[in-house]
């Protein structure tokens, strides 16, 4: 059954993969808690991975010193997650469109059209340094359970 | 959970059955030496068995289209084989569905390559 209280939990990681990794595993769990199917989960753990991805790779370039966060908030509404670097910022606007012809066989540069993809919304907050990405899942309509 | 990767020869194609996770870090580096290991030893049909590959990221998504890339620049094919629904709705919403030569059927595939 779905959780339909507010709950909120947050960390501050390293610049590493395992981070990744705990950040993904910790979007995974806080989606089927609120209540989503099977392959929304998945969705929203994998856009959740782009962004902790983004963060650790072209924001923080792996730098020990610079540490990322991330945050899952529930509330009735929706999965909220922010996940927060200390890079030199990001501006999504320059970001290239993976999906143009000229684009298309390039190794990388998916991540943030996969993030847009499988949220609803995708907010890009510039900290000074550093970037916070919003990522927010609807649980409406009505998931089952709430 | 890595990545694997077994090889294995039919008639004259290098076939890589890959299984896990093909994510930043050790996947993308496992099948980019995987490649790089077959083209070297003078193979370049490669047909990349994906039925038990669980999960893929985008860093994934582009070593594959790296690894299509660098076979056929070296004169060669690189077909996939065996897409789980995942992976396959991943290519469908990137676009790459219609780069890549995607099989479902083992022997149709190993008889699509060139002579």
């Amino acid at each position: 059954m779905a959780d339909s209280t507010t709950s909120r939990v947050s960390y501050t990681l390293d610049s590493s993969l395992d981070s990744v990794n705990k950040i993904e595993q910790t979007a995974e769990v806080s989606a089927q808690r609120a209540g989503f199917d099977e392959d929304t989960v998945s969705h929203v753990a994998m856009a959740v991975r782009e962004a902790a991805v983004n963060a650790v790779l072209h924001g923080n370039s792996y730098d020990p010193n610079k540490h990322i966060t991330a945050s899952f908030e529930t509330t009735p509404e929706s999965l909220i997650v922010r996940v927060t670097d200390q890079g030199p910022g990001l501006n999504p606007d320059t970001l290239p469109d993976p999906l143009a012809p000229e684009n298309i066989l390039r190794g990388s540069g998916r991540g943030i059209f996969l993030i847009k993809a499988f949220m609803d919304e995708v907010h890009f907050r510039q900290l000074h340094p550093g970037t916070e990405l919003t990522l927010i899942k609807y649980r409406t309509p009505a998931q089952p359970g709430t | 959970m890595s990545m694997k990767v077994q090889t294995r020869q039919v008639d004259g194609i290098t076939i890589l059955d890959l299984s896990g996770r093909i994510t930043l870090g050790e996947g993308s580096v496992t099948i980019r030496d995987a490649v790089r290991d077959v083209l070297a030893k003078g193979s370049n049909k490669i047909l990349l068995n994906l039925a038990e590959i669980s999960y893929i990221d985008s860093s994934g998504i582009g070593e594959l289209v790296s690894a299509f890339t660098t076979v056929k620049n070296a004169g060669g094919e690189l077909k996939l084989l065996n897409l789980t629904k995942k992976v396959h709705d991943l290519l469908q919403i990137t676009k790459l569905y219609t780069v890549f030569d995607v099989k479902d059927d083992e022997a149709s595939a190993i008889s699509s390559f060139s002579k």
